[in-house]
């Protein structure tokens, strides 16, 4: 959250790219784009766009982090040394290994491990342009890829963020927003159990724009939801217009 | 709450989607009971029989399990027996005594499996070790073959409605042709030509599991490769 | 892990044959997307098969060598990532992540395809710092054909940042300037299985071959950067008979590339 920018975020009761505040961007998944991998999917978020691929579940190397009755979920999220306006060094960095852990987390709640003991599942997420929600869009990516890869999961893991920016509380940020805005709120949750899996913050909030900022990510998660299933049932699909196809 | 099914039959259903709500529906294969209602486990296909809610996976890696027959390839030769590589997660073990039914010394164990042999054998045991034998038939060392990949998933379809589509197979190609449940097809035979004609058809039989009259496509494609 | 048979590949090579269909000295389908990464100054997605890279330039502004004051800087950076192949771990980049790399960057640096005068801002003082990074989606076989080719797209993609007074880029304002590219580098890898060299390998083709060299041509058919990689001795003769077969489709696929 930098600060504020000399230009104003809502014009007319609309967004820069002219999107209302309760609207996601257009989103298109592709499922095995990764043949080689277990599971596979694309996913792009606006010009956000991220490849996942999941691996096993197979034998833990090393041999130490493995847990004897279930499956140890491990998530290395990366951003690509090209995706971001400057180039970053390639390899882990500090926000690169926390995303990981929180990822970690958020879609190990969903899969069912004991039906994996004393294996990893490896699940890989590459962001290829960063546009805002990069977090959010692997997560989408990942799950999909997962279930891609037949693991047995409790819910699918959908993912978007809430913020505000120029005083508006508004739903799945993109850079110009994220960049200007006053707080940022990546959540995942399973649709189904209503579960939230990951919740991170940033910025300044009120409590009631934080509800209101719950509201919007609770409501985007049907679509977010049927996006994923169109894919995994389909091969592909997209979200344009308010609707999935 | 009332008694509602959601799907139809032989849908496609993904993880966490809500097949029936209410309590008479009994869940099956990868659906669950999640308080009053079915879930479906994983992204698979779902048929409904009564009341009766069952889903079969449609994707996945291997896992074993007890009584499974799968290829594997010895990667090193111990005091206890042979190390078979199966693919994922883990190595097993062939132990001296299940290799066959014959006792083994081992100095000669060799006779029997060297390094880099292929073997299709029966997993007896799971747990902190997967356990091989190749005691019984149709378990053995298989020859020079092409061994290829398939989804582990897509094993029903290769073998078929009580085998009749590896039969097909068989019958049409004149190759000997071993189906492991761990994702490996092997395939021998004379002509190299139909090997690999063999291997066209159960790439055909993965990429096209969901249409109908596959068995038909699959013995034209065999016989149109005759010379 | 995969299981491939030896004996079997070996015999079926031998005769001239391919477990895909193909002939010896065929190379995969070839496909191309340009321009799709947004904050890339330049980017290609190449698919050669089921072989897919990634390619992305980045422009910086760095201060120039001192013994070329006037020239700019390039560098080749490439990747095995665990996302695009069971055989490749995480970590910090192994040797052969590091070979495909400086070969990849041999092709292109010796091809004489970028003149790095054209990088030069202010002699001694600012230049452009040329990156390009390439990431494998789907390794399956024979990355370094492909990553030449992306590279080489990604490089045609590229646009210049606009600079500010102090030399430095603005990343949020794309000039429409590109670079001036004066080749077209090309590299043929082959794989030898048994007595045979094959072209563009797949995964399973190496995972049993006993040899492998790569070949980088330029437009005149010369030859601009070599390497091999196994662990068996080539003949004379058989590295003659690659080179002739690496100019000829080095040819092909320029062609087939003005194409698409």
């Amino acid at each position: 959250m930098a600060g504020k920018s000399s230009e104003p975020m809502m014009v007319k009761g609309k967004r820069l790219d002219g999107r209302k505040t309760n609207e996601m961007r257009p989103m298109k998944i592709k499922m095995g784009v990764v043949p080689q991998a277990v599971g596979s999917a694309e996913f792009s978020m606006g010009k956000t766009t991220v490849v996942a691929a999941v691996y096993g579940p197979k034998e833990v190397h090393p041999r130490h982090m493995m847990i004897p009755d279930r499956a140890l979920i491990r998530v290395k999220y990366d951003m690509l040394p090209f995706s971001t306006t400057d180039r970053i060094r390639p390899g882990p960095n500090r926000r690169s290994k926390e995303i990981s852990k929180v990822m970690s987390s958020a879609l190990e709640a969903a899969v069912y491990t004991k039906k994996y003991p004393a294996t990893v599942i490896d699940i890989f997420v590459q962001i290829t342009n960063a546009n805002a929600g990069t977090r959010t869009a692997a997560i989408n990516a990942a799950s999909a890829a997962l279930a891609h890869a037949g693991i047995e999961m409790r819910d699918l893991v959908c993912s978007v963020a809430a913020g505000k920016a120029d005083g508006t509380v508004m739903l799945d940020l993109f850079q110009p927003e994220d960049n200007f805005g006053e707080a940022d709120l990546p959540v995942a949750m399973m649709p189904n159990s209503e579960g939230i899996t990951l919740i991170q913050m940033d910025g300044d909030l009120t409590k009631k724009e934080f509800d209101e900022s719950m509201k919007l990510v609770t409501e985007a998660m049907p679509i977010l939801y049927e996006l994923q299933k169109k894919a995994l049932i389909n091969g592909e699909a997209s979200f344009e217009g308010g609707k999935v196809k | 709450m009332t008694e509602k099914l959601q799907i139809k039959d032989k849908e496609l259903v993904v993880p966490g989607q809500i097949l029936a709500e209410g309590m008479s529906y009994i869940p099956s294969g990868k659906a669950i009971r999640n308080g009053e209602t079915i879930t479906s486990t994983v992204l698979g296909s779902a048929s409904v029989k009564g009341h009766v809610v069952k889903v079969q996976a449609l994707s996945g890696g291997y896992f074993p399990r007890k009584n499974d027959m799968i290829i594997g390839q010895v990667t090193e030769l111990a005091k206890f027996g042979w190390r078979v590589e199966i693919g994922q997660p883990n190595q097993a073990d062939l132990p001296l005594r299940d290799a066959s039914t014959s006792f083994i010394e081992q100095g000669s164990m060799r006779k029997y499996f060297s390094e880099g042999d292929y073997v299709f054998a029966g997993i007896t045991e799971v747990g902190k070790f997967i356990r091989l034998s190749t005691k019984t038939r149709p378990h053995r060392k298989l020859g020079t073959g092409n061994i290829i990949e398939v989804s582990p998933s897509n094993i029903p379809r290769i073998i078929g409605r009580q085998g009749s589509m590896i039969k097909t197979i068989k019958d049409t190609s004149g190759c000997n042709v071993v189906v492991g449940q761990n994702g490996y097809v092997w395939i021998q035979g004379e002509d190299l030509e139909k090997v690999l004609l063999v291997q066209k058809a159960i790439e055909m039989i993965e990429s096209d599991a969901q249409t109908s009259g596959l068995t038909e496509k699959v013995e034209k494609m065999l016989k149109g490769g005759k010379k | 892990m995969t299981l491939i048979n030896y004996e079997f590949q070996k015999e079926l090579i031998s005769k001239g044959k391919r477990e895909d269909g193909r002939g010896l000295n065929e190379f995969r389908e070839l496909s191309v997307e340009i321009g799709k990464i947004d904050n890339a100054n330049g980017s290609a997605r190449v698919k050669l098969g089921n072989t897919e890279v990634l390619a992305g330039v980045k422009f910086s502004v760095g201060t120039p060598y001192p013994d070329s004051p006037d020239e700019g800087m390039f560098m080749v950076n490439m990747e095995l990532n665990p996302l695009s192949s069971p055989d490749y771990e995480a970590g910090p980049p192994k040797p052969e992540a590091i070979e495909i790399s400086r070969v990849v960057d041999r092709a292109i640096r010796e091809s004489k395809t970028l003149d790095f005068k054209d990088l030069s801002i202010v002699k001694g003082e600012a230049a452009w710092m040329c990156s390009i990074d390439i990431y494998p989606i789907n390794a399956d076989g024979n990355l370094y054909d492909a990553a030449v080719i992306a590279a080489y797209l990604a490089l045609k993609d590229a646009k210049f940042p606009e600079l500010d007074e102090d030399n430095k880029p603005k990343h949020e304002t794309r000039t429409k300037n590109g670079l001036k590219l004066n080749n077209i580098p090309m590299m043929v890898s082959f794989a030898k299985i048994g007595d045979s060299l094959i072209v563009d390998p797949t995964r399973r083709e190496e995972k049993i071959m006993e040899d492998r060299i790569h070949i980088g041509t330029i437009d005149n058919g010369n030859i601009c950067a070599m390497q091999k990689g196994g662990l068996k001795p080539l003949t004379n003769d058989e590295l003659s008979e690659a080179v002739d077969t690496a100019i000829a489709k080095g040819k092909d696929l320029r062609k087939l590339l003005k194409k698409l």
